[in-house]
């Protein structure tokens, strides 16, 4: 871009809304419409989880994310832990090892200092078990009903982590799509914590670090990683849309090669919702050389939790960026990005 | 108008005795009997949901004889296309 | 999950697809309306247009409550939803639908309490624990849950509970399928019939259509196998002359249909002299209201409701496209100005409308070269 021009905001919605925030198309939308032309120099290529920086020939990973879930506690974890393993989580599957970790926290007038005490410990001892370190933060009171209890923000930064080389640009048509375990754990846990739809399950948040598995498939097939991505809001096929649009192929997914649990499955059906769409926090999905699926898979497996992986689908010239799902019987459908929040239906 | 799953009725709900508790693949919710009031499911039977209500029974013996039918299907087909192999067979000759 | 994956069994499929291969007659075009959204919904859900022999097309029905809801109405509730005491109510299906100021949610956005509700029952959960606020519920749907609106209402009346009340977009769907076969430009040969609705109606309603129209009807249920079975009980009618209502569905749809539910809604409800249907303009009897007896639960009644006449804007052809008299992709707006994520019509907006199925399934398929569907790794 010619230095001197005004950047080109083309992001003309005339008023924020949740959709923005889901991590769908309305999300990329002020994205690559709003923060990129003015913040990014116009950059705003392709998304990924992690910068990637170069200071004095060291190459570093830098990661910022907020964290507003309600309710605060649920079952499998607590905004605390999703604060932590998030962050990590986003180093990881950029291909870093997290070293140090800032947080700031907006707290609400009024909070109980039990309640945050309580999420600080969930964070220190997330932090403990992935072996990384607090070096900062911030922390700012806002009135009572300015904001709903607490909101956290963790920014990561992290070390390459040797042998991985990781690009959209080098998916290859043949290459082998993973996910490391179930998918919508997260989102279906939060939906019926939530209680506004009467529904009970026995599921719990699958928050964790995905470091562990991230190593294990480092050292095993390091070389022939081609792309990961952590599926958070907007799911599996949001991640999988974005990389058929920064690679142009198609991503083959075969419906019931995917991993998940019949209680998930159970809330999808009942509420009419796509598992495909549901938010996770302890997965990521990982593209692999073909020849190197099977050690992929084995390599999971020797992490504790790793053991429900599994080869879901493959990278293939048409259609053209889009993501393809098929079914058992010879059936297929194009599985779309997520537009805005999932949102229940009865037609 | 049509999203409408099966449900396992597993327990009744002591207070209310029209509404259920009934089970999706391991999910349960309160579910509405009213409409099935003439002929009141219990724990045990599995009942179409639609809006947490439920709107029907589900007959196990007509789901089995569907099965059935389609099952012959491919019986039938397979038969068919043995036949006219036979058929072919005995012109050719 | 029992009651469904026996009905996705691969092998029984592909036997079912076989004997419709057989049973189709070569060179023949068959035109089968699926009346149901959510049948329309299952065709791409499932990928069975794939599976199916091309000379058999499949015309989406009007059977989706969202699509057919003139926005004057989305506007009336809305407007209902601006006095700051009430809380708007919805399925998940209504929230993104445009009205001429902006969907249910992007009116959430603005500081109106819209609350997403899975059941009528839920609803009045909320009337109950909130006694100080006035809770309405904007209802739509077919005969498949204007039973269900009904029970509720009559649970409302029979507790005295006095904050809450329906805005009622009940629809019947005998008389849009008449208003269908009236069309001139309609050339049908056979309908594959609401499985869930009948589970209300029963399969008599549908009497009519085999008798005076002469087209086989079979009502079916929602699963790969009960579509692709009511397929073949079709061409099996029309190879044998017959023109006969089928229940593909029994295990679910009793023939006399659902008794205590058609009392619940005759006792609740009464027709409307005549409602307007997008795309089908006014058709008499074909819509709800609440009987006088439940006048204070009327939110028709209780406020001061506009009644605004919205015609859809005048590129739009959302009226054209649900009839079936064009395809989505033949509308101006499609895939420009009109898409899932810009909605201008209910048809873009609702899962089961044909502009949204056909944008997230045809056309991006068609974009690029196909690719082959089966997979094998």
């Amino acid at each position: 871009m010619p230095n001197g021009s005004p950047p080109r905001i083309r992001f003309r919605d005339p008023q924020i809304e949740m959709s923005h925030g889901a991590g769908g198309k309305a999300t990329r939308r002020l994205i690559d419409g709003l923060f990129a032309p003015l913040l990014l120099n116009g950059s705003g290529s392709h998304l990924s989880d992690a910068a990637i920086l170069e200071i004095d020939g060291v190459r570093i990973a830098l990661t910022t994310d907020g964290f507003v879930v309600t309710p605060l506690v649920f079952p499998g974890g607590s905004i605390g832990e999703l604060a932590v393993n998030g962050t990590v989580n986003d180093l990881a599957v950029s291909g870093a090892r997290a070293s140090a970790l800032l947080t700031t926290f907006v707290l609400e007038e009024g909070l109980p200092s039990a309640v945050l005490e309580a999420e600080v410990r969930a964070m220190a001892a997330a932090a403990q078990r992935i072996g990384v370190h607090f070096v900062g933060g911030d922390t700012k009171v806002v009135e009572h009903g300015k904001v709903d209890q607490l909101y956290i923000t963790t920014t990561g930064v992290g070390r390459m982590i040797p042998g991985l080389s990781l690009s959209p640009h080098s998916v290859r048509p043949g290459d082998r799509v993973l996910v490391s375990g179930p998918i919508g754990d997260h989102g279906i846990t939060i939906l019926l914590a939530r209680g506004e739809l009467d529904l009970e399950a026995d599921l719990r948040s699958d928050t964790r670090s995905v470091l562990p598995m991230v190593e294990a498939l480092a050292a095993a097939v390091g070389p022939s990683i081609r792309w990961m991505r952590d599926p958070t809001r907007g799911g599996v096929a949001t991640s999988l849309n974005e990389l058929a649009l920064d690679c142009g192929l198609a991503i083959h997914i075969a419906e019931e090669l995917v991993p998940m649990r019949d209680e998930v499955r159970g809330a999808c059906e009942i509420l009419g919702l796509d598992p495909l769409h549901i938010a996770n926090e302890g997965q990521f999905l990982v593209v692999v050389d073909r020849l190197a699926a099977d050690a992929a898979l084995v390599a999971f497996g020797t992490v504790p939790g790793g053991e429900m992986a599994r080869i879901i689908g493959e990278v293939r010239e048409t259609p053209a960026s889009c993501v393809l799902v098929t079914t058992p019987y010879g059936g297929s459908r194009i599985v779309d990005m997520l537009v805005g929040d999932p949102l229940p239906r009865i037609c | 108008m049509c999203l409408a799953i099966p449900g396992l009725i597993v327990s009744l709900v002591p207070e209310f005795q029209r509404l259920a508790v009934v089970e999706v693949s391991g999910v349960r919710r309160r579910v509405d009997l009213g409409l099935l009031e003439d002929d009141m499911p219990g724990p045990g039977d599995w009942v179409l949901i639609h809006v947490g209500f439920a709107m029907s029974r589900i007959s196990q013996h007509e789901a089995e004889e569907q099965m059935r039918l389609l099952r012959m299907l491919g019986e039938e087909g397979a038969a068919i296309e043995e036949i006219r192999g036979y058929d072919s067979a005995v012109q050719d000759v | 999950m029992r009651f469904v994956d026996e009905f996705r069994d691969p092998d029984v499929i592909n036997h079912t697809i076989e004997e419709i291969q057989r049973l189709c007659e070569p060179g023949r075009h068959y035109r089968f309306m699926e009346v149901c959204g959510g049948h329309t919904h299952a065709i791409y859900r499932f990928g069975l247009k794939d599976l199916l022999p091309d000379n058999i097309e499949l015309i989406h029905g009007p059977g989706c409550p969202v699509c057919v809801l003139p926005m004057g109405r989305i506007d009336d509730g809305l407007k209902l939803g601006e006095r700051p005491d009430l809380i708007f109510t919805a399925f998940g299906d209504m929230m993104r639908v445009p009205g001429a100021n902006g969907s249910p949610l992007e009116h959430k956005a603005r500081g109106m309490d819209v609350r997403i509700v899975y059941s009528p029952s839920d609803a009045l959960t909320l009337a109950r624990r909130n006694p100080d606020r006035h809770v309405m519920f904007f209802a739509i749907g077919f005969e498949t849950t204007a039973p269900s609106t009904a029970l509720v209402l009559k649970r409302a009346k029979e507790e005295g509970i006095r904050n809450f009340s329906v805005f009622c977009n009940h629809v019947t769907i005998i008389p849009a399928i008449r208003a269908i076969l009236d069309s001139p430009d309609m050339r049908l040969d056979a309908f594959i019939g609401p499985g869930h609705v009948s589970t209300v109606i029963g399969c008599r309603p549908y009497e009519w259509i085999a008798r005076d129209e002469g087209k086989p009807i079979v009502i079916s249920g929602f699963e790969p196998l009960d579509m692709l079975q009511s397929v073949v009980m079709i061409l099996r009618q029309l190879r044998e002359g017959r023109a006969e209502v089928e229940n593909q569905y029994r295990r679910v749809v009793p023939w006399e249909g659902n008794r205590a539910a058609l009392r619940a809604m005759s006792e609740v409800f009464a027709l409307r002299p005549f409602f307007e249907w997008r795309g089908l303009g006014f058709i008499s009897q074909s819509a709800l209201c609440l009987r006088e007896s439940y006048a204070a639960w009327d939110a028709e009644q209780l406020f001061q409701v506009a009644g605004v006449r919205v015609t859809d804007p005048k590129a739009a052809q959302c009226g054209e496209v649900l009839k079936g008299v064009l395809k989505p992709h033949q509308c101006k707006l499609f895939g420009r100005e009109c898409t899932p994520e810009r909605p201008v019509g209910a048809l873009m907006v609702s899962s089961e409308g044909s502009c949204a199925a056909y944008y997230n399934y045809e056309h991006r398929k068609g974009l690029a070269a196909a690719g082959s569907a089966a997979t094998s790794f």
